[in-house]
């Protein structure tokens, strides 16, 4: 069963075009249209340069974090598409094919999953802390700004290697885990899994440089006077976020380096026979996927916390409280993988123990939503889209810690596991917790980094139909799963799960409109953009460095560099009087030049990539050394730095 | 449909949930409430800007949820013994039955009775089972839903699962973990009966002309969908066990001696 691999093209021949079925074909007419699209309307407008010297080869954090969050916006389309596509098969599905072929529907779950953690949830995430941390930490650029470019251009080159295997070739049919030895040579032969290891391990390494980036930046670039223990919330968790990354994508990185020498070089790591044993790939994938999930949420309990204290028109309570409970989820993440498997048969001993260290994750998660409910308090609530999704929030996340409590109770898990009571946890975690304080994060700080307002009115609407979408998707599946039906299925005979089903489908024709929603509200704050006009930098009544500035602010960011007293110094300054001193300040600060590394290094990886997945070994190796020579090159490029004089004399408050 | 271990989950489920109802459920309404009554638009609360800390608030939000988690604990520690799957489960001596998942479908085999099974699976009501489960092709996850308990199924691996019924009837069992495109058809009948009527099945299954030899195994064990029930009169001596130890090192070395010779 040797494939055929030739010299020029390895094993990519004309059967990899997806002529298998017209959804795929759509699929991929689609992906093409849209890039092919984007090039048009570029060219058309004559903005190449522009977006080559603006953006592209921009080193700016502001410029990578908005870039980072297009990324996401783009890709949380494409992840919605797909799951979407399920909820229309599981639909129609009862004791019929409905219209997709089980291959396809495969290809589908697995990448729903892959895409909305890899490349949605983490760009998302990515691009908030670089666009936000430096502004809130008093910094006028993380501590290296070409490799924060690396780090995107690595996470783009994977994100589109996972979007080209829609286009040529298959995608992975093994789920968003890949567990061997289904995602073994043996059981999946072809490009599919491969496309999946090397999408995220190439943009495993960018987030693995973006963790050590945002651990430098927080503990060395901090403005005079801002301890550690002054330092914003989102802040605070960003660090944290940043260390678990830095612990925890290592172990992802090796665990699908060895499924791909097993892959390509006939390795037996992870094989049935030959002394291989995949129970060693789930537990290193675990020691990586449970810290992942903290390393989502951390940032948005983050927001969560700036969003409450903000519209509340109140101090943060209990701060001291919310810091350590984040210190303490960040460590304890590490230390209850072995619930991802507790079926596997390890003894009660052990199950009991990994249950109790899990449920004990809960205790410092109850304290922050007390202590956000205590914000609230005595607070002066204005109910703002930001806030509105951190209410909503705070209301479904309790649902989804309390399925969280009872999947991780051994005994219940034997019979939730692998069902869709689980899918109906995970997505109660992610989309309330994970998505929505992404999406408040987003409408916060928008006026911050466009100087315009998004508008309120469409935010509310995308609001309710994401909370009454993800209820009627999302409930449902709860009760499914006492029933016995588990995740990943094409079809099914059970007449009594299609009545459920079809109201998931309606929830996420809800939620369709919540994405409707929110293009709507981009292209109608753009269009009423003078009268959505901030010109205070200050819209909110903030409390964080971030609204000391000009939105958007210049590329240094501060004009002069404040010295910080106490936590929310700059709400303290507005409201006693006394503005914030400053570190007194040269004539002439220095900005990083753009730089060419990073998109030569995301070229370099996705050749690498794709060469790999099809054994076009010429051209993994060119895309090697265009990586390697451009870190070479950039070695000798002497003038790395530009001068600017801000303007002193116009400065506001 | 029920047996012991789905009850005690199932108790035990509304048990937990109802310990945290007790706080959730405050929680969300605590939650509106103060939005409501706290809303800068005409709300009647008052405004204390700079309340950010009490030490009776901090004693209470820490010590609520360490006090639930500790009583939760404690349920874990224990139900996790007292329902371990590969605890034996009491009263009449377990009814032995060994399951190897294949694509996709499960082969039974009733080590005792000397007989098989593809895709059906029957056991006398009341009476306990102990599974021994094993895979010879990707991870499957062995589960009855309606008894509850479910355990991986790896090659090379044995794993164990107990179980009983406590109603005669059809039950659906499955595997619960995605393994390809013959998936979602990979289920079987589960048939709790009486006393009498499991000794007929077991002579009708008996009666069956076919053997489960090593020609017959090879066929059973090419990937089907949606494979048909069948029955195997006799199957070889320690048959579950050989093709666990067939996975594990050293036949894989003279499997491939004797490949390469082929090739
Ligand atoms: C926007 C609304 C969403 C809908 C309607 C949705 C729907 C679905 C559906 C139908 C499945 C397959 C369930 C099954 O296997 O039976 C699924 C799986 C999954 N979803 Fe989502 N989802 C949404 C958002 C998200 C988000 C925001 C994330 C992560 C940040 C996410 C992560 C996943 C993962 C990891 C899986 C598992 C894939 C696998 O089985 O390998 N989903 N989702
Ligand atoms: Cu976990």
């Amino acid at each position: 069963m040797t494939e055929h691999v030739s010299l020029l093209l390895g094993r990519l021949g004309p059967d990899a075009l997806p002529f298998y079925s017209w959804v795929a074909f759509s699929g991929a007419l689609v992906t093409l249209a849209g890039g092919v699209g984007f090039l048009a309307v570029v060219t058309w407008l004559g903005q190449w340069r522009a977006l080559w010297t603006g953006w592209l080869t921009s080193v700016d954090h502001k410029r990578i974090g908005i870039m980072y969050i297009v990324l996401a916006l783009v890709m949380l389309v494409r992840g919605f598409v797909d799951a979407i596509m399920m909820r229309l098969q599981q639909a129609l599905s009862y004791n019929s094919d409905g219209y997709l072929p089980p291959e396809h529907f495969e290809q589908i779950f697995s990448s729903h999953g892959t895409i909305m953690i890899f490349f949605m949830a983490m760009p998302f995430m990515t691009g908030l802390l670089n666009y936000i941390i430096p502004l809130q930490i008093g910094a006028r650029d993380v501590a290296f700004p070409v490799l924060n470019a690396i780090s995107f251009w690595l996470t783009a080159a994977g994100a589109g290697l996972m979007l080209i295997s829609l286009v040529i070739g298959r995608f992975s049919t093994a789920g968003w885990t890949g567990y061997p030895p289904y995602s073994g040579v043996e059981f999946t032969p072809g490009v599919g899994v491969d496309y999946w290891i090397w999408s995220i391990m190439v943009s495993g390494v960018g987030t693995t440089m973006t963790g050590i980036n945002f651990v430098v930046t927080i503990l060395r670039k901090r403005a005079p006077g801002m301890l550690l223990m002054r330092m914003p919330m989102f802040t605070w968790t960003g660090l944290c976020s940043s260390i678990l990354i830095i612990f925890a994508f290592p172990a992802l990185t090796v665990a699908t380096g060895m499924l791909a020498l097993d892959r390509t070089l006939g390795m037996h790591f992870f094989t049935n026979d030959a002394g291989g044993n995949m129970m060693n790939y789930m537990n290193l994938f675990w020691i990586w996927g449970h810290p992942e999930v903290y390393i989502l949420i951390l940032p948005a309990f983050g927001i969560f916390s700036e969003v409450v204290a903000t519209f509340s028109s109140k101090r943060l309570f209990g701060y001291p409280s919310l810091v350590y409970a984040t210190a303490v989820i960040a460590i304890l993440s590490f230390t209850v993988w072995l619930h991802h498997f507790f079926t596997m048969g390890a003894s009660a001993n052990v199950n009991a123990v990994f249950g109790i260290a899990t449920m004990v994750i809960a205790v410092p998660t109850g304290v922050k939503v007390f202590d956000w409910l205590f914000t609230m308090f005595r607070g002066r609530i204005r109910f703002e889209p930001p806030m509105l999704y951190t209410i909503g929030f705070m209301c479904l996340f309790v649902i989804g810690g309390m399925s969280g409590v009872l999947l991780a109770i051994p005994p219940i898990n034997y019979s939730t596991h692998n069902t869709t009571f689980l899918v109906a946890h995970f997505h109660n975690m992610v989309i309330p917790g994970v998505l929505f304080g992404y999406l408040a994060g987003y409408m916060y700080w928008f006026p911050k980094a466009f100087g315009f307002h998004l508008d309120p009115t469409w935010g509310a609407r995308s609001f309710w139909f994401w909370l009454i979408g993800f209820l009627l998707a999302f409930m449902p599946l709860y009760l499914l799963g006492l029933m016995g039906m588990p995740r990943r299925m094409e079809t099914y005979g059970n007449a009594e799960w299609q009545p459920l089903l079809i109201v998931a489908f309606i929830g996420a024709c809800l939620i369709l409109m919540g994405i409707v929603c929110l293009v709507i509200q981009l292209w109608v704050s753009i269009k009423y953009r003078r009268a959505l006009r901030d010109t205070t930098g200050d819209p909110w009544d903030g409390r964080t460095l971030e609204w000391s500035m000009p939105s958007p602010p210049p590329e240094w960011n501060f004009d002069a560099v404040p010295v910080v007293t106490t936590r929310d110094a700059f709400h303290e300054a507005k409201y006693s009087g006394t503005p914030m001193k400053s570190v007194p300040q040269p004539g002439t600060l220095h900005v990083p030049r753009n730089s060419v590394v990073g998109p030569c290094m995301g070229f370099g990886g996705f050749c690498v990539g794709f060469g790999a997945v099809w054994f076009i070994w010429w051209l993994a190796l060119a895309g090697l050394a265009v990586a390697v020579g451009a870190l070479i090159g950039r070695a000798f490029v002497q003038n790395t730095e530009r001068e600017v004089a801000p303007d002193l004399g116009a400065k506001t408050t | 449909m029920t047996g012991p271990i789905a009850d005690a989950v199932d108790a035990l489920m509304w048990q937990a949930f109802g310990l945290m109802l007790v706080i959730v459920v405050p929680v969300i309404a605590l939650t509106l409430f103060i939005a409501w009554r706290y809303r800068a638009s005409g709300g009647s609360g008052t405004h204390q800007p700079d309340w950010d800390h009490s030490r009776a608030v901090e004693i209470t939000v820490w010590g609520i949820p360490v006090l639930m988690i500790a009583i939760l604990a404690t349920w874990v520690w224990e139900k996790t013994h007292a329902l371990d799957p590969y605890k034996v489960l009491p009263g009449a001596k377990p009814l032995q039955i060994e399951a190897i998942a294949l694509d996709w479908k499960w082969l039974f085999i009733y080590p005792e009775l000397n007989i098989g099974t593809v895709n059906e699976l029957a056991f006398p009501v009341g009476q306990p089972v102990t599974f021994r489960i094993t895979s010879e092709v990707a991870m499957n996850s062995f589960m009855i839903p309606a008894l509850g308990g479910q355990i991986y199924a790896m090659a090379g691996m044995e794993t164990k699962l107990n179980l009983q019924a406590n109603e005669t009837g059809t039950m659906q069992g499955r595997n619960m973990q995605f393994s390809g495109d013959g998936f979602a058809g990979q289920t079987f009948e589960a048939l709790s009966m009486s006393q009498d009527d499991f000794e007929a099945w077991v002579s009708k299954v008996q009666d069956s002309d076919t053997p489960l030899d090593h020609a017959t195994f090879a066929e059973v064990r090419k990937p089907s969908v949606d494979a048909p029930v069948r029955y195997f009169s006799t199957v070889p001596p320690d048959f579950f066990s050989k093709r666990v130890a067939h996975f594990m090192g050293m036949e894989h070395e003279m499997m491939h001696g004797t490949k390469a010779a082929n090739e």
